[in-house]
């Protein structure tokens, strides 16, 4: 009688336990989910701010236009891969971070521009939206590391596997021109030059 | 990974469970002079700390905001300061956005409010807001919205709401017994079987009715500072930069300008001290604050931006430990970004750029209208009590028609 109820409590504490550690994994996972789709409306709104931005600056400059089409295409290639996953996107998103910073160090030789109300107000957006995606992008990381680590670490391992838990990507910027976002500055020369 | 750190508050929750037993205390003092009962006084202490802990629950905001005159802006008031709230949103993984509060006051200074992260409100007044450029405003915002998500806001309520309690209580009980029931009797209408033994509760008892206000005090700023240097390590992490929030601190120590609206009661949740500043008292007991210069001094010697970094810093300045060890454990290294190129040249012109962008908010909110001059195109502020069919320009004298 006594053997058999402390088999039933072990049990009653094993499953619990499963529950517990099914529901973390679970909650990691949303939260994960979660955290990428605040780096997709930030990415999303890097792509609206893009063509703005293109039109503004076009009268100003005629001699670069190199420079606006390769931001062009850089942002219509990575608005075509809002389907993918973390790795791919992120290289786009790179590549269209290089491109913008080489447009905006190309800036700094027209004081026009500078002067334009309507390129402040695009100055403080595009700060602003760079400074997001690299903030949700870190959150969004840490978060994954988090998920990892317990996919990967034991107990939750054991569970993970038995319900198809996938390890998720990071959200890493290779190009070295993202890695340091694109700054629209007044005062000091953005520090790459194309 | 940062979550650990509202986990684990068991000093701070040991410290206002002390308050907790304090207030009892009081309440059972109360009880046992006035009634002859103490369970009576504990009624009452527990009545007086429910209504109180009612009205901070519902009404808490809309009363520290209003007591500090603050305006509530939205993202076309004032695009970078809600930008940057935004950011240390998305940084620190809030869920929902902050309200955003302009005070309008030439004091430099910040605080954040709410009964939880859902339902909080960040403050800051005007003459900050002008002061301060992108990386500093980010540094203070990231310090207020590391209250809001390491759960200060409720637990300094929580203490607040105490403290009042116990100050209130033992500020009726002794003045009802020094001038009111004295000579009356029937005070104590139970035993009065009388004695040394009573006498010495009766001392007992009013030394305690005196000092407990003292106390709960002491443990309310102890919790206080203890939260302020958690907030910079969380500031520090969501931005990535601690000099940013230092340089903003330089800018307060070197400022005295006083806030007018803070009392006592407020001066525990804004950035910096409101009332004192130098930063003189070392380990001032009755301080909220810990000294400006130290603090500014350990962000100053961070090597990365995690909370090992901060402990490791804040040891070598104080030689204590302030990060809860579950908090330590499982943070990978976090790297340093560098400062907003431009942030320190031009600093001039910036300023100039944010007095202005300010004030043309401030002038908005007081419902003022602005209009060009069609002439000489001088901008004019028309107050909303301006109700003439035209306006003559100071400068040119052409006569505007509304």
């Amino acid at each position: 009688m006594i053997f058999a109820s402390i088999i039933v409590a072990i049990i009653i504490i094993l499953v619990l336990v499963f529950v517990g550690i099914y529901n973390g994994l679970v909650g990691a996972r949303n939260g994960v989910k979660n955290a990428w789709a605040q780096i997709d409306v930030q990415l999303k709104r890097r792509h609206d701010l893009i063509p703005n931005l293109v039109e503004t600056v076009k009268g100003y400059m005629e001699h670069e236009r190199g420079t606006l089409e390769a931001v062009t295409s850089a942002r219509n290639l990575a608005q075509s891969m809002s389907n993918a996953g973390p790795a791919d996107r992120a290289k786009a998103e790179g590549d269209l971070g290089s491109a913008l910073s080489r447009l905006l160090a190309v800036v700094e030789n027209y004081p026009n521009l500078k002067a334009n109300e309507n390129f402040l107000a695009l100055q403080e957006e595009l700060t602003s939206t760079e400074n997001k995606i690299s903030f949700s992008r870190q959150f969004y990381n840490d978060i994954v590391l988090k998920y990892n680590n317990m996919i990967q670490m034991f107990p939750s391992n054991m569970i993970a596997g038995m319900g198809g838990f996938q390890p998720s990507e990071f959200f890493e910027v290779k190009d070295a021109g993202e890695r340091e976002a694109p700054k629209v500055s007044f005062s000091a020369p953005p520090k790459t030059s194309s | 990974m940062w979550e650990q750190i509202r986990d684990n508050q068991v000093r701070s929750v040991i410290l206002v469970t002390f308050m907790g037993i304090l207030l009892l205390l009081v309440g059972f003092a109360i009880g046992y002079y006035f009634f002859g009962d103490p369970v009576l006084g504990l009624i009452i202490a527990a009545l007086v700390w429910g209504v109180m802990n009612l009205i901070a629950l519902f009404q808490g905001d809309s009363i520290i905001l209003g007591m500090s005159d603050a305006h509530k802006i939205g993202p076309d008031d004032h695009p970078r300061l809600y930008n940057v709230v935004e950011e240390m949103k998305i940084a620190s993984g809030l869920k929902k956005m902050p309200d955003i509060y302009i005070i309008d006051d030439p004091a430099l200074n910040a605080f954040s409010t709410g009964r939880d992260p859902d339902h909080a409100s960040v403050a800051i007044t005007s003459g900050l807001l002008d002061k301060l450029n992108r990386d500093e405003l980010q540094g203070v915002i990231g310090h207020e919205i590391g209250h809001v998500n390491n759960r200060d806001i409720r637990l300094m309520m929580l203490a607040s709401i105490l403290l009042g309690t116990i100050v209130i209580l033992s500020w009726y009980a002794t003045r009802i017994m020094f001038f009111g029931g004295m000579g009356g009797g029937g005070r104590r209408g139970g035993s009065s079987g009388g004695g040394a033994a009573q006498l010495i509760i009766l001392v007992v008892g009013l030394v305690l009715l005196i000092l407990a206000p003292i106390f709960a005090q002491l443990i309310y700023f102890a919790v206080s500072r203890r939260r302020e240097y958690l907030a910079d390590a969380s500031s520090a992490l969501y931005t990535r930069y601690p000099d940013g929030l230092a340089s903003a601190l330089e800018k307060l120590e070197n400022n005295d300008t006083k806030v007018q609206t803070a009392n006592k009661a407020t001066a525990p949740m804004y950035i910096s001290n409101p009332f004192y500043k130098g930063g003189s008292a070392g380990n001032d007991l009755f301080a909220t604050h810990p000294p400006l210069a130290e603090r500014v001094h350990i962000l100053r010697a961070m090597s990365g931006a995690s909370y090992a970094d901060y402990e490791k810093s804040y040891k070598e300045v104080t030689k204590e430990s302030v990060i809860p060890g579950s908090a330590l454990k499982e943070t990978a290294a976090v790297g340093l970004r560098e400062a907003t190129p431009g942030a320190q040249a031009g600093e001039l012109q910036d300023q100039l750029d944010r007095t202005r962008q300010t004030s043309d908010m401030l002038w908005k909110m007081h419902n003022y209208r602005s209009l060009n001059c069609s002439n000489c195109g001088t901008l004019l502020r028309l107050p909303p009590s301006y109700n003439q069919p035209s306006v003559r320009c100071p400068h040119c004298g052409f006569e505007n028609p509304l």
